[in-house]
C-alpha cells in the first residue's frame, strides 16, 4: 500500500510542473471529503477483471509493481514500476476539449542494482487522451506514451517501460487469488472513515522477461508484489510520511504493514494484514504494527536521514512476531525533484524468510504542504 | 655621408606638420569631425540594428519556448489537432507537446497568450512554465483550472495587473475573465506572453479542434526530419527555431542593409573631406616638401609624414565617432525603437556593445583618413622639387587637356554593376555601382568644370571681379576639382536618396488614392470577427449602399519566411476596382480558383500569371494566378482571392474588415455610429471605424516614420557636405593671400576683390550643384530601379523632388559665395604691400 503517492509525489510532481504548489490529493487534507468525488465507504466487494481496469471517478488510483529479479548469471535486482491515475477535477462542466485535463496519468520506474550501488529510475507523465495515455475500464490497460501495464486474457500482466539506462520488459504471472486488505478491501488510513482507499494486493508474483541495460538485454525471473488501489481522500492532516512494506514470505504468506507518520514522529495510524498459506488472513489493527529502526543511512546528496533497516512487529493470533528488515543496499533513495518527484527512499528489501519492498516517505521534508 | 642631413630633414618635417597642426588646429579638427560623423553614424545604425535583431530573437525564441524543431500552423486557422498523437509517435521525436497560440490584449497589454499542456511543455519548452504565487489563494484547487492565467513579468506590468487579480483577455473574438495565478519566471524581461491550460484555450476561445503549433522534443533530429514531412496535416509547416528567426531576419534586412550602406556612404563623404583638407594642406606646403626633399628627404618621407598626420586625424576622428555612435544608437533607441521606425520589431531593444564591429567601424575610419591623406601626398612627392619650389600654383597646366577617360570607365562599370542581378537577395552589385559612380563622377569633376566654365572664359567680360574669378576658376581645374569632389559626391548622394524616397511616398501616395476607395472602413481587432449574421445586419444599415467584407489572415508559405497575408474580398461587383493591376491579367481554366498576386509576392516566390501555385490553405484546392497588383502595404506579400471561393475550401465565413460605400447624401460619421450600433455588444469595443482620409494619413504617417531615419542620415550628408565647402573653399581662399595683395597692386580694389571671391565661390558652388544633380539623378535610378526592387520588391516610377533639387543647389552657391567672402575678408585685411612681401 504505498499511500506515498496520495500525497507526496503527485502533490511533488505537479508542483514541479508548476501547476499547482497546492496538489491535486492536498484538499484531502481538508477536513471535508472533496466535492463530487465518490467517497469511500466499507461494505463492497471486488469483482474481477472489473476491478483491474480504472476507476475514473475516483480521485487517485494506482497499480503499484515492486519486486525482486534474479539474471541468469544469480544476481539479484529490484525492480519498480507504478502508473497513477488523477481525476484532479470533479463536478465541472462537461469539457467540450479533447485536452480537457479529466485525467492525468503519472508513471514511475526504478531498478536497484547491488552490484553498483546504484538506482536507476525514469518518469513518465501525461494528460489522458488522443490515444497517448489513458486507463482502460474494466481491465488493466494502463498507457502513458511507449510505457504499458496490461492484463492478458490470461490473467498474466505484461509491463513494458523504457526509461534511461534500463528497459523494463517483464511478465508477471497471478500465483494467488487477490488479497483484499483492510475490510474486505475498504483500507482506512486515519482517525476518520472517509480516509480511507480501495486497496488490494496481487503477492507472490511470477515474474519473467528482461531487463536491457547498455543495449544488453538480459533475461531475467523473479517474484512480485503489485498493489491496486483507489480513493478520493485518505491522508489525514498533519502527516508527515509513512512506512510500508510487503513481503512474500518463502512459505507463500504475504505480508503488508504500514504506519503514518505525525509532523511529531509519531504514529498516528497503522495497519496491515497477514495471509498465510492455507489462505487464512489476520488484518491489523493500528495497535497491532510496530515499526522500530534498526540502522540509519544518511543520503549525502539530499541530507536525508533514513531509517533503512527496521524491526516490524506485528501482534497475530499465535503472538507478536518480528520482521527484520534488511536492504538490498542503502543508497535506494531516489531524489527525482528535477523531474516533478519527491525525495523517497524505495528499496529492496530482505526478511528472515521472505523478500520484499520498503518505503519510506517524508524524511527529506514533511511530505504535507 | 647623407645620414646627417636626412636626420635632419626628418626634424625639419616633424617641425613643420607640427607647426601646420598649432597654426590650424580648427581645420585638424574638422576634417577628424568628418570622420567622426561617419563613423558615428555607420557603428549607431550597426549597433542598433544588431540590438533589433537580438530583441526580436529572443522575443520569438521566448514564445517558442525553445523547442528543437515545432509543426507550425500556415495561418491562423490552425491545423486539425488530430495530427497530435501521429506527430508525437513519429520515429526520432521523443516528446511533442500541443500549444493554441491567439494574439491576446487584456488592460491595453497586448499579449501572446499561449494554451499549453503543462506536462508536456514541462519536457520540451519548460520555459514557458508557470510558477504558481504561494498565497492564501494557492491553498485551493487551482491545478488546470480553465481561468487560471501565468503572465510574464512584462506583460503583468502592462496590464497593470498583480497575482491573484482576475483580468478580462480579449482574443480571438472573445473576452474572457482569467484569474492571474502565477508568473513566468523562465520568461526574459520584455517578453510578452501569457499561459493558459490547453483545453481553456480551445474551449473559451473558440478554438476547439484545432492547434497552432506542436513543439517537439527530438530524440534523433536525422530520423524525425525524414518521417516528419509525411505527417504533416494540412496547414502546417516544419519550423525551426533558426528559421523562426530567419523570418523577421529576411523581411528586416534589406532595409537594416541599406541603412548601413547610407551610413558608409556618410563614412565616404567623410573620406572625400580628409583627401578636400589634406589636398590644400599639402598643396600650401608644396615648397616646404620640396625644400626638405632637397634636404635629403626622400620621397617616401613625404608620403609617410602625411599618412602619419592622416592616421592622428583618422585615430581621433574614428574614436570620437565611436563613443558617439555608441550614444546615438542608445537615444535613437529611446526615440525610435529598435528598428529605427520602420515597423519591423515590436517592444524595446537593449543595446548591447559589439567589438567586433567597433573594430570595424575604426579601421573603415581609419582607412577613409588614410587614404584621403596618402593620394594628395603621392601627388606632392611626385612633383620636382626644383619646379615646386620655385611656385606654388596648381600643378596642373591650364593648357593641358584634361583626361576624361577614367571617369567614363568608372561610370560604364558603374552602370554595367546595377544592372548585376542580386546576392542573397541583397542589391550588393546596387550599392557597388552606386560607389562606382559616384567615383567616376568626381574623376570627372575637373573635365565638366572645364566644360562648364570653358565657353565662359573665352567671351570677353566686362566685369573685372567676374572675368578674375572666371578666369582663376578655369585656369586652376585641380584646386577646382579638389573644392569639389567633397560637394559633389555628397550632392549626388543627397539628391538621389530625395529622388528616390519622394518617388516612392508619390507612389505610395497614388497607391493608396486608388486603394482607399470606399468611404467608411470598419476593422475587427484582436482576432474579433463578423459572422454571417452581423454581416447581414452590418449591410442592412441606412445609408451603406454597398458593403464588402473580407478576410485578412497571415498564411506562412515558407518557414523561413515571414507569412504572406490571404486576403479573401469579394472579387466581382464594385470592391473589384480596389486592386492596382500590373500587366494584364490572365483568364483562369475552370475549376482552379483565381490567385491575385502582390508585386513583392511574386518576386518572393517567382509566382507569374497563369502558373498553378499551391497555398497551404485547406484541402487541396488549385490556385492558379490570374494576375499581378500593386501593393505597398505588405513587404512580405499578399495573395487576393474571392471571398466566395474562400468559404468554400475553408468553412471560414467570418469576415475581419468590411468597405462601405455609402449612399448619396449620408454622413459617415452617422453611418459609423449606425454600424457599430448593429454590432453584438461584445464586439463593439474590439471594432475600429476609419475613413479614407484618416487611413490614407496614418499609412503617410508611417511611411514617413521609417524613413525619419533616412531623412536624418541625409541632413547629415548635406551638412557634411557643406562643411567641407566651407573648409575647402576658406583655405583655398586664405592661401591666396598674396595673390591678393599682387591684384591690389595692380588697382583691383577690395570691394572688387570681395565680389570676385563671391562670384568664385557661387560659380564653384554652382558647378559642384549642377554636377552633383546630375550624377543624383543616375544614382536615384539605381536606386529606383535596382536598390529598391531587389530589397523591398517595390517597383515605382520616378518622381523629381523640384523643390529639393532647386533647394540644393541655391543651398550650396549661397554657402559658397558666402564661405569665400568670409575668408576672403581675412585674406584681404592685411596690407596689400605686407602680404606681396609675405615669403618664408
Amino acid at each position: 500500500m504505498p499511500l506515498f503517492l496520495t500525497a507526496a509525489r503527485l502533490t511533488a510532481a505537479l508542483a514541479a510542473l508548476s501547476l499547482a504548489a497546492a496538489p491535486v490529493v492536498a484538499a484531502a487534507q481538508a477536513t471535508a471529503a472533496p466535492r463530487g468525488y465518490p467517497v469511500v465507504r466499507p461494505g463492497i466487494a471486488f469483482r474481477f477483471p472489473a476491478d483491474h481496469g480504472a476507476h475514473p471517478a475516483y480521485r487517485t488510483e494506482w497499480w503499484y509493481a515492486t519486486g525482486w529479479l534474479r539474471t541468469a548469471d544469480g544476481h539479484d535486482l529490484g525492480f519498480q514500476i507504478t502508473f497513477f491515475r488523477v481525476r484532479p477535477k470533479a463536478g465541472a462542466t462537461p469539457a467540450r476539449s479533447r485536452f480537457a485535463p479529466t485525467q492525468l496519468m503519472f508513471a514511475h520506474a526504478a531498478l536497484s542494482d547491488p552490484a553498483t550501488g546504484r538506482l536507476l529510475h525514469g518518469e513518465r507523465a501525461a494528460r489522458a487522451g488522443f490515444g497517448l495515455a489513458g486507463a482502460r475500464i474494466g481491465d488493466a490497460d494502463v498507457t502513458i506514451r511507449d510505457w504499458r501495464l496490461r492484463r492478458l486474457p490470461d490473467g498474466r500482466f505484461v509491463v513494458r517501460a523504457a526509461a534511461p539506462g534500463f528497459t523494463l520488459d517483464l511478465t508477471l504471472r497471478p500465483t494467488q487469488p487477490p488479497l483484499a486488505q483492510g475490510l474486505n478491501g475498504y483500507s482506512r488510513k486515519g482517525a476518520r472513515p472517509a480516509e480511507a482507499s480501495y486497496y488490494y494486493s496481487l503477492p507472490h508474483l511470477a515474474v519473467t522477461g528482461a531487463v536491457t541495460r547498455q543495449g544488453r538485454r538480459a533475461p531475467v525471473t523473479g517474484q512480485a508484489w503489485l498493489d491496486r488501489e483507489w480513493s478520493s481522500d485518505y491522508l489525514a492532516p498533519g502527516a508527515a510520511g509513512w512506512d510500508w512494506t510487503g513481503l512474500n514470505l518463502d512459505d507463500g504468506g504475504a505480508l503488508m504493514a504500514f504506519r503514518i507518520r505525525g509532523k511529531d514522529g509519531r504514529t498516528m495510524w497503522a495497519g496491515g494484514s497477514l495471509r498465510h498459506p492455507d489462505g487464512t488472513i489476520e488484518r491489523f489493527t493500528p495497535a497491532d504494527v510496530h515499526f522500530r529502526p534498526l540502522g540509519w543511512w544518511t543520503s549525502r546528496a539530499t541530507g536525508a536521514r533514513y531509517p533503512v533497516a527496521q524491526e516490524l512487529s506485528v501482534r497475530l493470533r499465535a503472538g507478536i512476531r518480528r520482521f527484520r528488515l534488511t536492504p538490498l543496499f542503502a543508497a535506494q533513495e531516489l531524489d527525482a525533484r528535477g523531474s516533478g518527484l519527491p525525495v523517497y527512499w524505495e528499496g529492496a528489501v530482505r526478511t528472515q524468510g521472505g523478500r520484499g519492498y520498503l518505503e519510506l516517505t517524508g524524511y527529506q521534508a514533511p511530505l504535507a504542504m | 655621408m647623407a645620414e646627417p642631413g636626412v636626420v635632419s630633414a626628418r626634424l625639419a618635417l616633424g617641425w613643420l606638420i607640427a607647426g601646420e597642426w598649432r597654426a590650424h588646429p580648427a581645420r585638424f579638427l574638422l576634417t577628424a569631425l568628418a570622420i567622426a560623423v561617419g563613423v558615428a553614424l555607420g557603428f549607431a545604425v550597426h549597433l542598433i540594428n544588431g540590438s533589433a535583431l537580438a530583441s526580436f530573437d529572443g522575443a520569438v525564441r521566448g514564445v517558442n519556448g525553445a523547442a528543437d524543431l515545432a509543426v507550425r500552423a500556415t495561418s491562423p486557422l490552425g491545423f486539425d489537432e488530430r495530427a497530435y498523437p501521429r506527430l508525437s509517435l513519429a520515429p526520432g521525436v521523443a516528446d511533442a507537446s500541443p500549444v493554441v497560440s491567439l494574439p491576446a490584449q487584456a488592460n491595453g497589454a497586448r499579449f501572446t497568450l499561449l494554451g499549453l499542456d503543462a506536462i508536456r511543455a514541462a519536457a520540451v519548452t519548460p520555459s514557458l512554465i508557470g510558477a504558481q504565487a504561494r498565497g492564501p489563494d494557492a491553498s485551493t484547487d487551482a491545478l488546470f483550472d480553465d481561468d487560471g492565467l501565468f503572465l510574464s513579468r512584462t506583460t503583468l506590468a502592462a496590464a497593470h495587473a498583480k497575482t491573484g487579480d482576475t483580468i478580462t483577455v480579449a482574443a480571438n473574438g472573445r473576452r474572457v475573465r482569467l484569474r492571474i495565478i502565477g508568473l513566468l519566471p523562465a520568461v526574459a524581461e520584455g517578453q510578452a506572453i501569457g499561459v493558459i491550460d490547453i483545453a481553456a484555450a480551445q474551449e473559451s476561445f473558440g478554438r476547439l479542434g484545432r492547434l497552432d503549433r506542436l513543439d517537439l522534443r527530438l530524440a534523433d533530429a536525422a530520423a524525425a526530419r525524414a518521417a516528419l514531412p509525411d505527417l504533416l496535416p494540412a496547414g502546417s509547416v516544419i519550423a525551426s527555431p533558426d528559421t523562426v528567426a530567419q523570418q523577421g531576419e529576411s523581411l528586416s534586412r534589406a532595409y537594416r542593409v541599406n541603412l548601413d550602406m547610407l551610413a558608409l556612404v556618410a563614412l565616404l563623404t567623410g573620406g572625400f573631406l580628409v583627401y578636400s583638407a589634406q589636398s590644400l594642406s599639402v598643396a600650401r606646403r608644396l615648397r616646404a616638401f620640396a625644400l626638405l626633399r632637397t634636404l635629403g628627404l626622400p620621397r617616401s618621407g613625404i608620403v609617410t609624414a602625411v599618412a602619419v598626420e592622416g592616421l592622428a586625424i583618422g585615430l581621433v576622428g574614428a574614436g570620437v565617432g565611436l563613443a558617439a555612435g555608441y550614444g546615438l544608437a542608445s537615444v535613437a533607441l529611446r526615440w525610435f525603437g529598435g528598428d529605427l521606425g520602420g515597423g519591423y520589431f515590436r517592444g524595446d531593444a537593449g543595446l548591447a556593445f559589439q567589438p567586433l564591429a567597433a573594430a570595424g567601424f575604426l579601421g573603415l575610419g581609419l582607412a577613409a583618413a588614410l587614404l584621403g591623406s596618402i593620394l594628395p601626398a603621392r601627388a606632392a612627392a611626385r612633383a620636382a622639387p626644383a619646379a615646386a619650389l620655385k611656385a606654388s600654383g596648381d600643378p596642373v597646366d591650364p593648357r593641358a587637356r584634361v583626361p576624361w577617360k577614367p571617369a567614363v570607365a568608372l561610370l560604364a562599370a558603374g552602370g554595367v554593376a546595377a544592372l548585376l542581378p542580386p546576392i542573397a537577395a541583397l542589391p550588393l552589385f546596387g550599392f557597388a555601382g552606386i560607389a562606382l559612380l559616384l567615383a567616376g563622377g568626381i574623376a570627372g569633376m575637373p573635365w565638366l568644370a572645364r566644360r562648364l566654365l570653358g565657353p565662359w572664359a573665352r567671351r570677353n567680360i566686362a566685369s573685372v571681379p567676374r572675368l578674375l574669378a572666371i578666369r582663376h576658376l578655369h585656369g586652376a581645374p585641380g584646386a577646382a576639382a579638389t573644392a569639389l569632389c567633397g560637394m559633389v559626391a555628397s550632392t549626388a548622394l543627397m539628391i538621389a536618396m530625395a529622388t528616390m524616397v519622394t518617388s516612392f511616398r508619390g507612389a505610395v501616395d497614388e497607391w493608396l488614392g486608388e486603394v482607399l476607395a470606399a468611404d467608411l472602413y470598419l476593422r475587427a481587432e484582436g482576432g474579433a470577427g463578423f459572422d454571417p449574421a452581423t454581416q447581414a445586419r452590418l449591410a442592412a444599415t441606412p445609408g451603406v449602399s454597398a458593403l464588402a467584407f473580407s478576410r485578412q489572415l497571415p498564411l506562412t508559405i515558407r518557414a523561413d519566411r515571414a507569412p504572406l497575408t490571404l486576403i479573401a474580398r469579394p472579387l466581382t461587383g464594385p470592391s473589384a476596382r480596389l486592386l492596382v493591376p500590373v500587366g494584364r491579367p490572365i483568364a483562369v481554366p475552370p475549376g482552379a480558383i483565381a490567385v491575385w498576386v502582390s508585386e513583392p509576392a511574386q518576386r518572393l516566390y517567382g509566382w507569374n500569371p497563369g502558373e498553378a501555385i499551391r497555398l497551404p490553405v485547406a484541402g487541396n484546392a488549385r490556385f492558379v494566378v490570374a494576375g499581378i497588383w500593386r501593393d505597398y502595404a505588405r513587404q512580405a506579400g499578399a495573395v487576393v482571392i474571392d471571398a466566395a471561393a474562400y468559404t468554400r475550401i475553408t468553412g471560414d465565413a467570418t469576415r475581419d474588415e468590411a468597405a462601405a460605400t455609402l449612399a448619396p447624401g449620408a454622413r459617415a460619421d452617422a453611418v459609423g455610429r449606425g454600424m457599430r450600433a448593429r454590432l453584438p455588444a461584445g464586439l463593439r469595443d474590439a471594432v475600429s471605424l476609419a475613413e479614407p482620409s484618416t487611413l490614407r494619413s496614418f499609412a503617410l504617417d508611417l511611411f514617413d516614420r521609417s524613413f525619419a531615419v533616412t531623412y536624418l542620415l541625409e541632413a547629415v550628408a548635406i551638412l557634411v557636405g557643406l562643411a567641407g565647402v566651407a573648409a575647402t573653399i576658406s583655405a583655398q581662399t586664405v592661401a591666396r593671400s598674396r595673390e591678393f595683395g599682387m591684384l591690389r597692386h595692380l588697382g583691383v580694389s577690395k570691394r572688387q576683390l570681395t565680389a570676385m571671391l563671391a562670384q568664385e565661390g557661387a560659380l564653384l558652388g554652382l558647378v559642384g550643384a549642377v554636377a552633383g544633380v546630375l550624377l543624383g539623378g543616375v544614382v536615384s535610378q539605381v536606386l529606383i530601379h535596382v536598390v529598391n526592387p531587389q530589397s523591398f520588391n517595390f517597383t515605382m516610377e520616378t518622381r523629381v523632388p523640384v523643390g529639393t533639387v532647386l533647394g540644393v543647389i541655391a543651398a550650396l552657391v549661397a554657402a559658397a559665395a558666402a564661405t569665400a567672402v568670409i575668408a576672403g575678408r581675412r585674406a584681404t585685411a592685411a596690407d596689400a604691400v605686407l602680404a606681396v612681401r609675405e615669403d618664408w
